[in-house]
Order: C-alpha cells, then sequence, then structure tokens
C-alpha cells in the first residue's frame, strides 16, 4: 500500500517539467524572506507596506480565482473583505485572534455561497450588476443594523501587533497562493475555465456548471474575508464606508488585468505595482492623486488590455522574432481569456 | 389621503429615476457600455446649474440650454476617443463590456476628484419654486415642474427614436450592429451620438434633481445604483422598460419614505434581488 503511493508521488513529481520545479523553488525561497524579513528587519515601515502589497495580492489572487477563468467580473470583493473587518471588529478579543481570522474565512464562504447561488444562474452582466450593488447594500445594511442597536456609526477594534498581523496576512497570503495553484489544476479548476470558454458545451460534458461556478466563487472569497479580518486590526476604528469601500472592489480587477490574469505572478506583480503608485501619489500629490489615479487606469486599460505580462510576451515575440527564432508564444498558443 | 400623496410624489420622483435610467439603458443598451460614471455627469449637471444660478441668477430651466448640449459633446467625444479605441481593440464583445465598465470607473474617479477640487465637499441647496400646489394635496410646485420637463424631453425623445433617421439607426444598430453597419449605418458615428445622447439626459436629470433635492459632488454613485436597479428591473436596453421601471422605484421609494426613511435604499434591493429570482429578463425583458 505504502509503496504504490510512494510510487505515484515519483511519478507525479516526474510528471512536473523541470522549469515548474524551479518556480516553485523560487516560489518557496521568496516566502521564507518574507517570512524572516520582520526578524531581519524590524523597522515598521516595510512590514506596514509589504503587508499591505500581500493584502492586495490576496485580494486579486482571490478575484482572479473566479473571475479570470469564467469572465463573470465580480465585484463583491469589498463585500467579503469587509464581512472580514466586521467579524475582527466584533470577535476579535473575546475570541483569539486566529480564530477570528479563521472564523471570517467561514462567514466569508457561506455568504459568498449565498450570493454565487442567487446570481450565478445568471447572464454574466446580471453578476456584474448584482455584485457592484451587494456592497452597497451591505454598507446600508450594517449602517442601519449599528444605528438600530448601537446607536453609533462605528466600531473600535482591538488592535493587533505590526508583526503579528504581518505574519498572519503571509499565512493567508502562502495558503491563497498555494490553495488557487491546485484549484487551478484540479478538476474543478478544468472543469471552470471550460465553463469560460462555453458554458453550454460544458453543462452537456457532465460539468454541474453552477455548483462549480458557486464553489469556486466562494473559495476566494474564504481569502477576502481573512485578509480584512487581519487588516481591521491594523486600525483602531472602522465604520461602514471604510469597510465597504468600493475601491476595495474595484483596485483587485484592475491590478489584475494590470498584472495580466494568464497566471498567478501576474496579479501579484499588479498588486505591488498599483499599490506602489497609490502609495506615491498619495504622498506626492495628496490633492490629486485620486484624479491621477483615475487617468492612469484609463491610459492602462487602453494601452496595456493584457497587462504588464502580456507587454512584456510582445517585447519577446518582438525579440524572438529578430533572432530568427520560433514566434510561437503561449498567449499565441491561446491563453487564458481576459474577463468579460 | 396618504395613498395618494404617496402614489403623487412617487410618480413625480419615478419621473427622475426614469429620465436617469433611460439615458443609462441607451449606453449599454446600444453601446455595450455599462457607465459607471453615469451619476457623476448628473452630478455635474447639478453643480453647473446651482453655479449658474448662484452667481448669474440664471432660472434653473433655462440652464437645460447649457447642461444638456455640454454633456452631449462631452459624451460624444468620450466615446469617440476612449470607449470606440476599446471596441475596435477588444476580441469580442464581453472583453469590451468588462474593459468598458473599468473605463468607466476610472471617469468616475476623474470626474468626481475634478468636482471635488472645485466645489468642495459639502451639500448644497438650490431654492426654486418652493411652494404647494393642488389645494389639499400639498404637491411641491418645483417637483411637479421638474415632472412637466421630463415629459416634454421623453416625448421628444420617443420622436426622435421613433420618426427620424439618425434615431432609427441608433435603434438598429442596438438590435444588430453588424448588420446595421453592412445597412449603410455609420455604426461608430451613431453609437457616440448616442453615448452622447445617453449622458445628455443625465446631464438634463441633473439640473432638474438640484431643483428639487439636496445636491454634493459624492451624489453620483447612489443615482448609478439607482439607474442600475431601474435597467434591471424594466430590461437590459428597453427603454420603455426604463420608464416603468423608474415609476414603479418611485412609488416604492416614497411608500418606504412613508414609513421608514432610512430604508428606502434597502427596499431597492430587496425588490431587485425578488426580480432577479422571479424574471431575471425584467418587466419589458424578451
Amino acid at each position: 500500500m505504502k509503496n504504490t503511493s510512494s510510487a505515484q508521488t515519483a511519478r507525479r513529481f516526474a510528471g512536473y517539467s523541470r522549469n515548474r520545479l524551479i518556480s516553485m523553488g523560487v516560489m518557496v525561497v521568496i516566502f521564507i524572506i518574507l517570512a524572516i524579513l520582520p526578524v531581519v528587519a524590524p523597522d515598521s515601515y516595510w512590514v506596514t507596506r509589504i503587508s499591505e502589497y500581500m493584502r492586495y495580492g490576496i485580494l486579486a489572487i482571490g478575484w482572479v480565482l473566479f473571475s479570470g477563468p469564467t469572465g463573470y467580473m465580480s465585484l463583491a470583493t469589498a463585500a467579503f473583505y469587509g464581512l472580514g473587518f466586521y467579524m475582527a471588529a466584533i470577535l476579535n478579543g473575546p475570541l483569539p485572534f486566529a480564530v477570528v481570522v479563521i472564523l471570517s474565512g467561514i462567514v466569508g464562504f457561506i455568504v459568498a455561497a449565498a450570493i454565487g447561488a442567487l446570481t450565478l444562474r445568471l447572464r454574466g452582466v446580471y453578476f456584474c450588476i448584482f455584485t457592484f450593488a451587494v456592497v452597497l447594500l451591505l454598507n446600508q445594511v450594517v449602517l442601519e443594523v449599528e444605528r438600530l442597536t448601537t446607536g453609533t456609526r462605528g466600531r473600535f477594534v482591538q488592535q493587533e501587533s505590526v508583526h503579528v498581523a504581518y505574519w498572519a496576512i503571509l499565512i493567508v497570503f502562502i495558503l491563497t497562493v498555494v490553495v488557487t495553484m491546485f484549484i487551478r489544476r484540479s478538476r474543478y479548476g478544468l472543469a471552470l475555465q471550460s465553463i469560460g470558454e462555453y458554458e453550454e458545451a460544458a453543462a452537456h460534458s457532465g460539468i454541474n456548471v453552477v455548483r462549480t461556478k458557486v464553489v469556486i466563487f466562494a473559495t476566494g472569497a474564504i481569502f477576502m474575508a481573512m485578509a480584512g479580518a487581519i487588516m481591521a486590526t491594523r486600525r483602531s476604528y472602522i465604520d461602514p464606508g471604510i469597510a465597504f469601500s468600493m475601491e476595495t472592489s474595484f483596485l483587485p480587477v484592475l491590478m489584475a488585468m494590470f498584472g495580466g490574469m494568464g497566471n498567478l505572478v501576474g496579479p501579484v506583480l499588479g498588486a505591488v505595482g498599483f499599490t506602489a503608485l497609490r502609495d506615491y501619489l498619495v504622498t506626492a500629490y495628496p490633492d490629486a492623486f485620486m484624479l491621477i489615479f483615475g487617468v492612469v487606469l484609463i491610459i492602462a486599460i487602453l494601452f496595456m488590455p493584457n497587462g504588464i505580462l502580456g507587454v512584456a510576451q510582445q517585447l519577446w515575440r518582438f525579440i524572438r522574432r529578430r533572432t530568427g527564432g520560433s514566434p510561437k508564444t503561449p498567449l499565441e498558443k491561446g491563453g487564458r481569456r481576459a474577463p468579460a | 389621503m396618504a395613498a395618494v400623496d404617496i402614489i403623487i410624489t412617487g410618480v413625480l420622483l419615478g419621473g427622475l429615476f426614469a429620465l436617469v435610467s433611460v439615458g443609462f439603458s441607451l449606453q449599454y443598451g446600444v453601446g455595450r457600455v455599462l457607465n459607471v460614471s453615469h451619476g457623476e455627469f448628473i452630478m455635474i449637471g447639478a453643480f453647473i446649474t446651482f453655479w449658474l444660478f448662484s452667481s448669474h441668477g440664471l432660472n434653473p430651466l433655462i440652464s437645460i440650454v447649457v447642461t444638456a448640449p455640454l454633456t452631449i459633446v462631452l459624451g460624444w467625444a468620450l466615446h469617440a476617443t476612449l470607449f470606440r479605441r476599446l471596441m475596435d481593440k477588444a476580441p469580442s464583445v464581453d472583453i469590451f463590456e468588462g474593459q468598458s465598465m473599468l473605463a468607466s470607473f476610472g471617469l468616475l474617479y476623474i470626474v468626481q476628484n475634478i468636482a471635488r477640487i472645485i466645489w468642495g465637499s459639502q451639500t448644497y441647496n438650490l431654492t426654486f419654486l418652493q411652494r404647494t400646489v393642488g389645494g389639499s394635496l400639498l404637491i411641491p410646485l418645483n417637483r411637479l415642474v421638474a415632472f412637466g420637463v421630463i415629459v416634454v424631453i421623453g416625448a421628444i425623445l420617443f420622436w426622435f427614436l421613433a420618426a427620424t433617421r439618425l434615431g432609427k439607426a441608433i435603434r438598429a444598430s442596438g438590435q444588430d450592429p453588424t448588420t446595421a453597419g453592412l445597412m449603410g449605418v455609420d455604426i461608430h458615428g451613431v453609437l457616440a451620438i448616442c453615448f452622447g445622447i445617453g449622458l445628455g439626459l443625465a446631464g438634463i436629470a441633473g439640473t432638474l434633481m438640484s431643483t428639487v433635492l439636496a445636491i454634493s459632488t459624492s451624489m453620483g454613485l447612489q443615482y448609478t445604483v439607482v439607474a442600475m436597479i431601474v435597467v434591471v428591473l424594466g430590461g437590459l436596453g428597453s427603454i420603455s422598460g426604463a420608464v416603468i421601471g423608474g415609476v414603479i422605484l418611485g412609488i416604492v421609494s416614497q411608500l418606504v419614505t412613508y414609513f421608514e426613511p432610512t430604508m428606502s435604499f434597502i427596499a431597492y434591493y430587496i425588490i431587485f434581488i425578488i426580480l432577479l429570482l422571479a424574471r431575471p429578463k425584467g418587466i419589458m425583458g424578451k
């Protein structure tokens, strides 16, 4: 019994190409560097900044997990992220921090499954409108509930230290990357991709279309809610406007598009790039930064529809053609569709 | 008496919602642009009206002559530069829908922040025709006048779409852009004009809104959401559906406000959710 399973494992590893093993190795090294960073450089500036990058990395990957292959544009990221905020505000203190984060993930999954079950039977654009509206709905409902029960607008959150939050967000980040990688290669991931290519054909080949969509949509929400619960402990005060901000829904989409969605490097690159740009604009032009940001968004959509990786691939193809190499690139062989 | 009151004020408010939503519906139904920044142009219309009124004493109804052409040209220019480019480069309609929505989100940022730099973030009120008519019914005159203007605008729009050559070209492009193009319709020009008309309706709605409601630079998004709900309620891309949906939402809004003033927004969503479950194609959808 034991022998066969180890033989299977060996065969499975042999199945991985060398490139894949190298990229996995690089990933592990990056994770280890990130993990020991606060010990080596306890300066809280970089720790805070990198946890900010990882937060948007989580949101962007969580978004790409579902919306990348299917092309269903979800704008509900802020809903799950904000739920995490409120979980932390209510439960952190009475319950240990780790339990709060895990519970947030569970609640995120349940709420996302409910939203998905309501809307994922419908055409893409209805889904987009509904998810857009659900964030504003939660904002209103929470405001109303707070008004009726506590009579106040916001809440105070029991804080965690910079380093605890950093390691927590790192763990969730690693979890997000690993789970997303596995899902993309699993039967579910392939099913999801075939749904994105041609939904009816996928249904006819025996895929339970609605269940697949709902489960993966809800899985993405787990990470978003966890990220919310962790980042809430870095603030002392939250209110519905902060928790359910439209920006949190749109930024991950833009980051994923900006970085490219063919693999997981793209969304993370996009997250780091956009967050860094935003930090720079906030400090350099505090009055006009949203304005400049909007201009940058439009320019990015106009001139880089396939993201940074798309530009890099085009450049690579150009160089290869010049040097007389093969013109086939992954993009031409049929890359993943950009979301609709 | 309360019931009659609610229905009258509801229809008057519903007229405004309908005007906002017809513009939104034209942009999506014909041009496939889910314009998240639609509400921002309502805000621009409202603030230009307010500015003309407070600094030059211009009658708000006359300022339609300024806001409508301005927003129409703005919409035409936006489509001719930004959305046309996206449309030509996108490999499929789905991708274009996604990218144009994100681009319009960028527009939302730009327009809202320019307005905030100019006018700040406080709330303004424009006092115009603040008395009531109708004897014991107490109908606010400014709302009645706004409704009258909406009916006139609606009639003009209906005539334009039904009878003129350009209107027919717009409707044809909404049904099937490729075939319309083959029949000799200049599809790029028509879509740009159509987008301009959509924004023009938003601008007019803004002007009228400034005469009846308080305005602020962050008011846009809530009307975008109202437009989205109304358009889903009536059927995506259906203009008559947008009118009916707008009036229904107006009445519901007044009904809920009568009992629980802060809950109207929540009530919209409940209708929205029920509708999505029961009839996702909307009232007038095919």
